[in-house]
């Protein structure tokens, strides 16, 4: 702000190249508050096991979680078990998210048909996940399909409710402006209906994907002979901390970064809906 | 010209039905500019809602042209009370709502001209978010006029804004319309707005007891610069309440 200002008074040629420089760095900065905690924890964390105040059998330092993971990564393992896991991840997650999308439409438009389908769903969303398990396995077998189709289980619900709910509060007074410019279905499917659900299909969407990390695990615990699940049961069987820790480190970055990709290709969609703070933003750099 | 013949309404439910209106005879002439006047309740709303084709009268009809409405179509615009403009689409898509069916370059070019008459450039690329409720409003009026409807239904439009807003519009809706030269029905509680935008003011009474009393159509002479709207409006203001029905007789 207050470069600009100075721009402005002494009238420099490059106002537009140092106000696009600020902005970068503002945001540079506003970014990386986010990893002031993270590192913090690491400090802690390094402090407490190499001063031996948690025995390091238990908690061991930073630097041997990040050996083991380089170890891992060395043999080329690694990469595979993190592969294995977000093929499980992806596969749940769109055969769910398609279950759920169709459902969710359907009983969001026809009260009937939400009639016929919702109550069943709402008591199986009752249900604990780990209740389907011994099903699952009985019927697809302990390979990779039990695994997908808990985690579609998981990845069903949040996106099914969140659609269905969208639908439903959709504003009927903007349904009438529709109707009086004499828009036909599908224009009113093409125009207001699908931007106007798009917003909470999207927080479905990802608060389904947040389940499906979560429901992975649960598969993996059970029983796998790959994937981070397996690594981290491979580290409790052969007391290796150091390999657990790493595990649900990544589990950690690689579900953050599959949910930033969603955030990411859904921007262009909302752009609608943060319009006003860029513009209080665009004053604020005016 | 537009014709209201014997409309009534009445909302039914399993043990209870209300007359909102009955018996309207209404006559508004090609490129008249009316105002329909009366204390919420009235059902001045639901009228102007049957003429747009969004409800359909219980008994009656009404007729653009000979034509029957039953259905909304592009003879009729409408403006709502609140500019009901889509947040998820900027200024130039919302309006183009209207004209989906022509071709690119046209609608391009009729929702520049739209844009033009409603004092409104460059604002295309904004979202409905950014603008003021005036602007958006505006915009709203363009979405209707985009489509060169022959009537403009206005429903309350301005009860939202500001005073300063408001005259401001009130202004621009009686030169479009003397610029345009189409006919504009609108729907106010406000008298002083009905006697400042339109020539003609329709008064609907309360349903009491499920009976419309009686509906009054105050002329207002053109010019009506050289009128007193002071008068106008205490006679309105009279009628609606009931306090003075003999100055009202007098006056008819």
């Amino acid at each position: 702000m207050n470069i600009i200002l100075n721009n402005k008074h002494l009238k420099l040629p490059f106002k537009s190249f140092n106000v696009l420089h600020t902005k970068i760095f503002t945001k540079l900065l506003q970014n990386s508050v986010c990893a002031i905690l993270p590192i913090t924890i690491i400090f802690i964390w390094h402090f407490l096991s190499v001063n031996e105040i948690v025995r390091s059998n238990l908690l061991p330092p930073p630097s041997e979680v990040v050996n083991e993971i380089l170890i891992l990564t060395n043999d080329g393992e690694l990469f595979s078990h993190i592969l294995i896991t977000l093929n499980r991840v992806f596969n749940g997650f769109i055969l769910g998210g398609i279950l759920a999308s169709v459902l969710g439409v359907i009983t969001g438009i026809s009260p009937t048909l939400r009639n016929l389908f919702d109550p069943t769903i709402q008591a199986l969303k009752a249900v604990p996940s780990l209740a389907w398990v011994p099903l699952f396995i009985l019927w697809f077998g302990i390979f990779e399909n039990s695994k997908v189709a808990l985690i579609s289980v998981g990845v069903f619900f949040p996106i099914y409710l969140n659609l269905m709910m969208g639908i439903r509060q959709i504003d009927k007074k903007i349904i009438e402006v529709a109707h009086i410019n004499n828009l036909n279905h599908f224009q009113t499917i093409r125009w207001v209906l699908i931007p106007g659900i798009i917003p909470e299909w999207i927080t479905g969407l990802r608060s389904g994907l947040a389940l499906g990390w979560m429901f992975v695990i649960a598969a993996e615990l059970m029983g796998a002979s790959e994937g981070l699940g397996y690594l981290m049961i491979d580290g409790q069987m052969t007391g290796r901390p150091a390999l657990i820790i790493g595990a649900l480190i990544l589990f950690a970055i690689v579900g953050k970064l599959t949910d930033q990709l969603i955030y990411f290709l859904s921007k262009p969609f909302l752009k609608w809906k943060s319009s006003l703070n860029n513009m209080q933003e665009e004053e604020n750099n005016a | 010209m537009l014709n209201i013949k014997n409309v009534c309404k009445i909302y039914k439910n399993k043990d209870y039905s209300q007359n909102v209106l009955k018996d309207i005879n209404l006559c508004i002439e090609d490129q008249e500019i009316i105002s329909l006047v009366g204390q919420s309740g009235c059902g001045k709303s639901t009228l102007l809602r049957i003429i747009a084709g969004l409800e359909k009268a219980s008994s009656g009809y009404v007729e653009l042209n000979k034509n029957i409405i039953n259905k909304p179509s592009s003879n009729i615009g409408m403006v709502f009370q609140d500019a009901r403009l889509m947040p998820w689409l900027n200024v130039y898509d919302n309006i183009k709502l209207s004209i989906l069916n022509d071709d690119k370059e046209t609608q391009r070019y009729k929702i520049n001209e739209t844009l033009k008459k409603v004092g409104l450039e460059d604002i295309g690329n904004l979202w409905p978010k950014q603008l003021s409720g005036g602007m958006a409003q505006r915009v709203a009026i363009a979405r209707a006029l985009v489509q060169q409807p022959q009537v403009l239904l206005l429903d309350e439009p301005f009860s939202a804004l500001d005073s300063f807003t408001k005259s401001n519009l009130q202004d621009h809706v009686r030169h479009l319309w003397s610029s345009l030269k189409i006919t504009i029905v609108m729907v106010t509680h406000d008298i002083n707005e009905a006697t400042a935008i339109s020539d003609r003011v329709l008064i609907l009474n309360k349903v009491l007891d499920n009976k419309i009393t009686k509906n009054h159509i105050v002329k207002i002479n053109k010019p009506r610069s050289t009128f007193p709207k002071n008068e106008y409006n205490e006679l309105i203001n009279n009628i609606i309440f009931n306090k003075n029905s003999n100055q009202f007789n007098a006056l008819i």
